[in-house]
């Protein structure tokens, strides 16, 4: 049941490509069929190779060029119910045989799971679309080169741009293979191209720093590099002169770029791991009402050059479309096969995560945000790692800007917001239609009614 | 220790130790002053236990060669996870690339670094039987559901790692490290009335696991989790706003890495984006400040013998009675500052450049007792554990999250308080130290730092500390 596509037009691949789409799915046999050799119940592994390049730019001149090549192979085997995994970076046939040895000696060691195993197989992906990921581009390091150094010059032209931590153009291109005994192969292939800039403005004690940069799948839909270092200027000297704001409870407004992170905890909270590990505050609440009736959460696996698009997980499970959240109701958890086992549920086709994750948007501009928001803080940027996933507590640094009527009055810096997950869920006001589409996560800004800053 | 190094690194490719100034010659070309190759492998196993059993156990491996080359303030690098010749070659014409003109640097001869070894050149992982790596986790598990019956679930996971390292530069550099790191960690969920709490704690140094089983770190990591997550069954929220703190010693060291610590890495300094740009001589602290950066402590987490790029570690006085007195430095750092090299040049792999990084930050101790510094406290908070922090080296922001924090009233500890981020300025909050505790401690070696995207293992430590402001991010009055 070899299921590697073939809508993908071959003589697109770059050399390597075209390499490690011939050498890969040999190397899963031969390990497969090792371990079945030497006796594994069954096998699975996942195989990644990729190369790319970066460079960077500071103040005028070339700061950095990196070449970078990898490959890594991850098995893991099964003897009945107990496992053993490996990870390795030398694909050479005596590493191999190793490898398969080594598993295989630490599933000898591990007790015995009732839950341990493959996903069932006939939930395997068994056709699928090309998901249309690859977009190869020859690398060049002069035009890197030329680009970032235009993106940083755009960058500083204003002179309360003081500094800069420079501009990068970043090329890379990427396979993974995933491959188990049950017969299941495939593999995908993708290219990501990103430019970034970080740029410092003021001097002393008084120095703000900011960024933005792009991400696509495409290098012809990157931003422009003057683009990019205007923003990035645009956003720095936005941040000078920043107040600190009194203790206060206040209406907060994430903006797009730093909301998904509200995502991201509710998916770590509905994630089977967390659900069996009884480490979650989600825990039993299928069914209830966590947010707003105009919420929902989703996720498009399929999407055509999606940033995480994918036609089968990471346990080779047919992946499909998932509402996990509609009218504001948790409709169900995210799960790989070992959690579904666990709760006694279904795989939900999510090993390795949600794939394109999108929430549903109450249809407001980034200004009628600010509108809606009418008095309370913008947050652009949260720092450190105050969430606990256990009881749902939420306290984290923040730097923003203080809005009145709607309108954007000075930046803040040195607060913490704080509030509990379970309540900012359910007192979400807004949802705006200011997507962000540069991640796997993808929301507009997040108004939430109140929460708690400490500051002056 | 070359003559090992060398045979597992560069004998499998039929690479000779004395073919190495050549390679180093390929990596000069037109216009490259400096250059390195740095050969690693690295072997890493680990096991886990959840729900009483040992679900998982696995081991990784990987070998390489970065390599670097540098012209003035520019650097091209490449590397390869096949160390021969052909591959080397290859890196190093795609590293010289960065620049094609100018006088081409030269190699000086190979000459071994002196430096005294910090911890045992023994694979760590082999200390142990299988047998007893598994019975070591299955202890922690008795012992944490022993302690407390609302212990509810524990995870328990140990794991070694064995590195080989070999660096070779244009300097005339020649130097081996072996390199063994082992860390033991348990969390535990306790349940009380439907409340639910985690606590977390870990252990481990530059040792076999041998060491650390015959520390007992495994049993008293699984007391602490339990004992810290009681702690939190009973916490009322945290209160808002500006107040004293008084930290605890050793882990809340973590402070001085993120406000003081980063600021003072020499690549920041040298491109003036740091707080602490231009400040050398300058009182960047209370007078009661002393702060080192210390990579030679023997088994510590933090600690090298010798840094990535051959430099051998030391204790780098950072600031001294509150005057800024000194960066951490790699080569390319103190060349282009004009100042000496402190062993602080590290990488995450062979796969990542260089850069200044921390080994073990702590300040030395002061006058007082501990109690000293609650009993002068009216109303703020006391916290003796923190999850992690960040810092916004440029404008001096940093934040730390605490795990355990307790309420201060009228000089004395009451009511443990909700996790709560602590956000400050790292030079203003250091004017703030008012008073240092004579209990020096260094955190228990479980620290992971990161910067730009590159994961290294740290220390961290500290007295007792008041600051007599900081804003506390709770939801409460």
């Amino acid at each position: 049941m070899n299921q590697v596509p073939s809508s993908q037009s071959n003589d697109a691949l770059s050399e390597q490509m075209q390499a490690w789409k011939e050498q890969l799915p040999r190397c899963a046999d031969q390990v497969l069929g090792l371990a079945k050799q030497k006796s594994a119940t069954s096998a699975e592994l996942s195989i990644g190779a990729s190369r790319g390049l970066s460079v960077n730019a500071r103040m005028g001149e070339v700061e950095t060029v990196e070449f970078n090549q990898d490959q890594s192979l991850s098995l893991t085997v099964y003897k009945g119910q107990r496992k053993g995994h490996v990870s390795v970076t030398d694909l050479t046939d005596k590493a191999l045989e190793q490898a398969v040895e080594m598993a295989l000696a630490f599933a000898e060691h591990t007790a015995e799971d009732p839950f341990a195993g493959l996903a069932s197989a006939e939930l395997m992906a068994k056709s699928w679309q090309d998901p249309e990921l690859y977009y190869p581009k020859p690398f060049d390091v002069e035009q890197l080169v030329d680009l970032s150094l235009a993106c940083e010059s755009v960058g500083r032209e204003d002179s309360r741009i003081t500094n800069s931590d420079g501009a990068g153009f970043h090329a890379s291109e990427r396979t993974t293979l995933y491959a188990n005994s049950h017969g299941f192969q495939g593999q995908l292939w993708g290219t990501n191209y990103s430019a970034s800039c970080v740029l410092i403005a003021g001097e002393g004690d008084q120095m703000q720093r900011d960024y933005w940069y792009d991400s696509q799948r495409q290098w012809d839909l990157l931003s422009s590099p003057e683009a990019i270092g205007q923003k990035a200027a645009e956003r720095t000297l936005m941040r000078m002169n920043p107040q600190k704001i009194s203790t206060r409870k206040v209406p907060v407004l994430f903006a797009a770029e730093i909301a998904s992170g509200l995502l991201g905890h509710l998916m770590g909270a509905i994630s089977g791991g967390s659900l069996y590990r009884n480490a979650s505050f989600l825990k039993d609440r299928l069914g209830k009402q966590l947010f707003p009736e105009f919420v929902s959460v989703f996720e498009n696996p399929h999407l055509k050059a999606g940033v995480a698009s994918a036609p089968f997980d990471q346990e080779g499970v047919a992946t499909r479309d998932n509402i996990f959240v509609a009218d504001g109701v948790l409709q169900q958890y995210m799960l790989g096969s070992y959690s579904a086992r666990k709760l006694g549920l279904e795989t939900t086709a999510n090993a390795g995560g949600a794939r394109n994750l999108r929430v549903s948007s109450t249809g407001e501009s980034y200004e009628q945000m600010l509108q809606t928001l009418g008095t309370g803080l913008l947050v652009t940027e949260l720092m450190g790692q105050g969430v606990n996933m256990v009881t749902g507590d939420y306290s984290r640094g923040a730097a923003g800007y203080w809005v009145e009527n709607g309108v954007i009055q000075y930046p803040v810096h040195e607060i913490t917001i704080a509030g509990n997950l379970q309540d900012m869920f359910k007192n979400i006001l807004a949802i705006g239609s200011d997507v962000d589409t540069r991640g796997n996560t993808q929301t507009g800004s997040i108004l939430i009614e109140e929460m708690s800053i400490a500051g002056a | 220790m070359i003559e090992q190094v060398s045979r597992e690194l560069l004998l499998p490719g039929q690479v000779d130790i004395n073919q190495l100034d050549h390679f180093l010659a390929e990596a000069m070309g037109p216009g490259i002053d400096f250059a390195d190759l740095y050969f690693q492998q690295s072997m890493s196993e680990s096991w886990v236990l959840e729900e009483g059993i040992v679900k998982d156990a696995g081991y990784s491996a990987d070998r390489g060669v970065g390599v670097r080359s540098v012209s003035g303030e520019k650097t091209g690098f490449s590397y390869s996870g096949d160390i021969s010749g052909l591959a080397i070659s290859q890196a190093a014409e795609a590293a010289r690339s960065i620049v094609r003109q100018g006088k081409s640097g030269k190699v000086e001869a190979l000459r071994k670094v002196d430096f005294k070894p910090l911890y045992v050149p023994d694979n760590p992982i082999l200390a142990l039987s299988s047998e007893e790596k598994l019975a070591i986790l299955q202890q922690a598990d008795t012992i944490a559901r022993e302690t407390d019956s609302r212990v509810k679930e524990v995870t328990a996971s140990l794991s070694a790692n064995f590195e080989q390292v070999l660096v070779v530069a244009s300097d005339g550099t020649l130097a081996a490290d072996i390199r063994p790191l082992v860390r033991v960690n348990v969390s535990v969920i306790v349940e009380q009335n439907g409340r639910k709490e985690r606590g977390a704690a870990g252990a481990g140094g530059r040792y076999s696991l041998k060491t650390l089983m015959d520390k007992s770190l495994a049993e008293s990591a699984a007391k602490e989790a339990v004992r810290q997550a009681l702690v939190n069954l009973e916490a009322v929220d945290a209160p808002a706003g500006n107040m004293p703190v008084v930290l605890g010693s050793g882990w809340p060291g973590v402070l001085l890495h993120e406000a003081v610590g980063h600021g003072l890495e020499g690549d920041f300094n040298r491109k003036g984006s740091s707080a602490f740009s231009g400040r050398i001589g300058e009182q960047v602290a209370s007078s009661l400040c002393t702060i080192v950066d210390d990579g030679t402590i023997a088994d510590r987490r933090g600690s090298l013998s010798v840094d990535d790029e051959g430099t051998p570690t030391q204790n780098t006085t950072l600031i001294e009675n509150g005057r800024l007195v000194g960066y951490m430095q790699d080569k390319m750092n103190a060349r282009l500052m004009n100042q000496s090299v402190t062993g602080n040049g590290r990488r995450e792999s062979f796969a990542h450049l260089p850069m200044p990084r921390m080994t073990n930050t702590y300040m030395l101790p002061g006058e007082h007792n501990p109690e000293e510094l609650i009993a002068s406290v009216k109303k703020g908070i006391y916290a003796v554990n923190f999850g992690g922090g960040q810092v916004d080296i440029t404008s001096g922001k940093f934040v730390f999250s605490a795990s355990e924090a307790y309420l201060i009233e009228d000089g004395k500890v009451t009511a443990p308080i909700k996790g709560a981020t602590l956000i400050g300025n790292g030079p203003e909050t250091m004017q703030k130290v008012s008073m240092v505790g004579n209990d020096l401690r260094l955190d228990d070696g479980v620290g992971v730092c990161g910067k730009d995207g590159q994961s290294v293992p740290v220390g961290v430590g500290q007295p007792s500390l008041k600051i007599d402001e900081l804003t506390v991010g709770g939801t409460g009055q």
